[in-house]
């Protein structure tokens, strides 16, 4: 089985590694990590490369909107341990959403991130080609948001 | 007088026989070798997560369907098992064993469809592809006898599936149980030696299998490469565990090594349909769900070993009827993150083949 | 029944005859010169394409049943008519010039590219006494013609102005470089032991079939063959999974049929020269001398439509390695083993000489098989300067 990580642990360690970049713990079925989104790129670099942790998989990225914030949801894995744990990171601006780009971390989010920045509208900075993926260039709108009708 | 080369761009697609749908690569050559290639995508794009949100969480299920269209089943499998996560629910066990038996038909059906035109793309002129067709139509036979649909089956409930297996599944099952290993030897006897076949996959397109693993490449294409890694023994989600079968990994991450393993996964899958079909026990397929899923507000996200890859649905609820948000994590798309690293300096016709051998599926990677 | 089996030569006599009896004198020679070639050239032109039409359902029945599958079987009986029908279908369908081709071009290329393969059948003998001409060259004239097609080829691809059928054409130029050799070579053990380039000579000189005394050459022959017409695993100017159709992707209507109709005759027309250089031609006993020419020819052919439904496409590098390390070795080796030969026996062979052969050939592609390998996979260095250009 693969082991869901204790959020709050997770979460301890990573405040003790960078003060001041996480903000608690979401609960729910699965608890995660939330964090401050400008700290993405650094907690990232850092839960793939601490001895125990190791989160060489990066499963999915996702963006969600709650109106009021936009949240991208990271679901990571380890391989190597058959751990997981999920990070939660939210942005209150709706004109200009911004998180740093974990591509130089997983390659593997290269196509995700473009695509939640087509239809979320989430810049990722220091993407390296951040253009639309799904829908055309020169498309209005972010479609999954649920302002967008 | 000097000469003069310059490198021509191409495209490939979104209308070509080997693009398997509508993918579009805008590959810059050198002669016949590849400098330069860019995907394209949303050719195919219908915006399945946005249709999810104004759909009650039993209506979702026929979306699913027309995502991975050669494998509905494992995609009705992965969003169920997401609903009765986030639900609690439990699905009765002789639910979860069709539930796996069906999973397991599917992943035989996509994987015959997957070699089938790989070989296509070699060129060899469609007779592996009819050889294979020849028992997906078994397939799709039973599939036939327990839904009624060939291809979108809307068959997995949430709690459970639709309807217990017919009478007439049993003998039919049982026939192509006994005949499936005898086909996969004719494969493998008439395709693993042929030596045209090892000059043009052998050692083309290696996918190392850090590379893999960063790229977040999942499903036979990760094991291809030697990554033993398999949410069916690594996660088992509903009763994988109760079985025995063998992971088996590629050595070098080639074409080649894709191609081996997906024969090999076909003859572990009748391995597990037998033991599946031993064990199956009696009772209720449906546990008592009501017609308008409510789910608690909360997320949850549950993944499958689909015959793609690791397809996860991520779904969260704000108690209403339908998902207030439903993400489709599909393997095609995220397995083609590797595909521009894997194809660069290597021939048109390299390029054609690394591509039939991720084994990609439109439907799931436009959505 | 006796008319059967020399039909021809008494129709020709009878012609002439009656030509004889209705021209004034003054004319009388030069006028039956006249009609006799204008009508033997008709003929020589319209029965292969008759013969085509069955090479085609023939293909498709005999490709259905490989695949596992029925083939074209509903228009006519068993569907024979099948071929009819989609030669009116051609025909009919509008016939597109895309925008941008090079007219003159573009329209001449299909035109051309069926002349040197119909040229081929002058020199054909049906039967002991069923030939147009009998040239002293008569295998060089053929070699030599059916080498320009590639012209036409390209210059279908160059005109259609699309990248595909340019790489299709490229392609087709850089194949033809390493597989002419090797066909040319081979040809030469049969010439060797005939000690004449004719056509009627060569089979007249076989007593007993060269696919019997020259194994090894009809080997590399049939090989170099399936790519002079371009046909699986060798269709890499065609290969429908990477350049679509290659060459004739801009091409519709006619001008398509055009293409595909003398990619058949092409394959007649080799099917023709395999069996009169290897299979002893018209010689058989019993049935009339052009039922079993034909009847050898559409075998050589199955056996084409065997080999395309068996194997998968080579790569170019691969093709090449192959014509260059395989088969040109062995066409010299069999050049020399065929003139030692010839040295030893000037008066013709002893009937065992055809097991030694054939254990020499056996033998000889059993090292090949172990020397030889395709080559392999080779990823390029991409120039720095050129990444991000697209």
């Amino acid at each position: 089985m693969t082991r869901l990580l204790e959020a709050r642990d997770i979460s301890a360690q990573i405040e003790a590694r960078i003060p001041g970049t996480t903000l608690g713990v979401v609960s729910g079925k699965d608890p995660a990590v939330l964090v401050k989104p400008e700290a993405v790129l650094e907690i990232c670099r850092f839960l793939k490369r601490e001895p125990g942790l190791e989160f060489d998989f990066l499963v999915a990225i996702t963006g969600v909107d709650y109106i009021d914030h936009l949240e991208v949801v990271y679901h990571l894995t380890s391989l190597k341990h058959n751990h997981s744990v999920i990070l939660k990171t939210r942005v209150y601006d709706r004109e200009k959403p911004s998180v740093p780009s974990v591509v130089s971390v997983w390659q593997g989010a290269d196509l995700q991130e473009r695509e939640v920045c087509d239809l979320m509208g989430i810049a990722f900075v220091g993407h390296p080609n951040l253009k639309r993926i799904m829908l055309w260039e020169g498309f209005q709108g972010h479609p999954l948001r649920k302002d967008y009708l | 007088m000097a000469f003069r080369t310059e490198p021509i761009t191409v495209n490939f697609g979104p209308q070509h026989p080997s693009t398997h749908g509508v993918f579009r690569m805008r590959v810059t050559f050198d002669g016949e070798v590849i400098v330069d290639m860019e995907p394209v995508f949303g050719y195919l794009h219908r915006g399945s997560e946005k249709l999810a949100e104004e759909r009650t969480y039993t209506q979702v299920i026929t979306l699913t369907d027309r995502l991975d269209y050669v494998a509905s089943m494992s995609n009705n499998l992965a969003y169920v098992l997401a609903v009765e996560k986030l639900c609690g629910i439990n699905p009765p066990e002789r639910a979860q064993y069709i539930r796996v038996i069906m999973a397991e038909l599917v992943r035989i059906a996509s994987h015959l469809m997957g070699l089938g035109f790989l070989l296509n793309d070699l060129g060899a002129f469609a007779t592996p592809l009819m050889y294979m067709f020849r028992e997906r139509e078994k397939i799709m036979d039973l599939f036939e006898m327990v839904c009624g649909a060939r291809i979108t089956f809307s068959y997995m409930r949430i709690g459970g599936v639709a309807e217990d297996l017919p009478p007439e599944f049993y003998p039919a099952m049982t026939r192509f149980l006994k005949e499936m290993p005898g086909y996969i030897d004719e494969y493998e006897a008439l395709l693993r030696e042929n030596e045209i076949l090892l000059a043009r996959t052998k050692n083309v397109g290696i996918l190392q299998p850090d590379k893999a693993i960063n790229g977040s490449v999942s499903g036979p294409n990760l094991r291809g490469s030697g990554v033993p890694w398999d949410l069916r023994r690594a996660d088992p989600y509903e009763i994988y565990d109760r079985f025995e079968f063998d992971l088996p990994l590629g050595k070098v991450g080639d074409t080649y090594d894709r191609f081996l393993v997906r024969l090999e996964e076909m003859r572990q899958s009748v391995r597990i349909l037998n033991q599946a079909m031993e064990q199956i026990p009696k009772g209720p397929v449906r546990a008592s769900v009501p017609m308008l899923v409510r789910p608690p507000i909360g997320d949850a996200y549950a993944h499958v070993e689909a015959p793609k890859g690791e397809l996860g649905f991520y779904v969260v609820s704000d108690n209403s009827i339908a998902p207030y948000r439903c993400k489709i994590r599909s393997p095609s798309f995220i397995n083609l993150t590797v595909l521009r690293d894997m194809v660069l300096g290597w021939k048109l016709a390299d390029m054609i083949v690394i591509f039939g051998s991720l084994d990609v599926n439109m439907g799931e990677v436009d959505r | 029944m006796d008319w059967v089996y020399d039909l021809f030569p008494k129709l020709h006599a009878a012609i002439e005859g009656w030509l004889r009896s209705i021209l004034p004198p003054s004319i009388e020679s030069a006028g039956v010169y006249i009609v006799m070639g204008v009508l033997s050239a008709f003929l020589l032109i319209n029965v292969p394409l008759i013969l085509v039409m069955v090479l085609i359902y023939m293909e498709r029945r005999l490709l259905g049943r490989f695949q596992h599958r029925l083939g074209p079987n509903r228009v006519g009986w068993q569907g024979t008519l099948q071929v009819i029908a989609d030669g009116i279908k051609l025909l009919t369908k509008e016939d597109i010039i895309p925008a941008n081709v090079d007219r003159w071009v573009y329209n001449l290329a299909p035109v051309l590219f069926a002349i040197p393969v119909l040229l081929v059948f002058a020199v054909v003998p049906f039967g002991e006494e069923i030939y147009l001409t009998d040239l002293n060259i008569g295998i060089l004239y053929i070699v030599a013609l059916t080498a320009t097609s590639t012209i036409f080829v390209f210059m279908a691809g160059w005109a259609s102005n699309n990248k595909y059928s340019l790489i299709g054409a490229m392609r087709s130029v850089a194949q033809l470089i390493s597989y002419e050799v090797p066909l040319v070579l081979s040809i030469v053990g049969v010439v060797l032991v005939v000690g004449s380039l004719s056509m009627r000579e060569i089979v007249d000189k076989q007593s007993i079939p060269f696919i019997l005394l020259q194994p090894l050459g009809f080997l590399v022959f049939i090989v170099a063959v399936s790519a002079e017409l371009n046909r699986s695993p060798f269709d890499l100017l065609e290969a429908e999974s990477e350049l679509v159709t290659g060459y004739h992707i801009e091409y519709s209507g006619m001008k398509f049929g055009m293409f595909y109709l003398v990619e058949y005759i092409a394959g007649l027309a080799y099917s023709a020269v395999i069996t009169t250089l290897f299979l002893g031609g018209w010689k058989g006993p019993i049935l009339p001398q052009y039922v079993w020419f034909v009847a050898k020819v559409l075998l050589v052919f199955a056996v084409l439509i065997w080999i395309r439904a068996t194997l998968p496409r080579v790569r170019i590098d691969q093709i090449m390695g192959f014509a260059w390390k395989f088969l040109f070795p062995l066409a010299l080796i069999n050049i020399f083993i065929t003139a030692l030969e010839v040295l030893l026996w000037p008066e013709g062979f002893p009937a065992w000489l055809v097991v030694v052969n054939l254990g020499v050939a056996l033998g000889l592609l059993v090292v090949m098989q172990v020397l030889f390998r395709f080559p392999g996979a080779t990823r390029h260095v991409v120039p720095q300067a050129l990444v991000g250009r697209g």
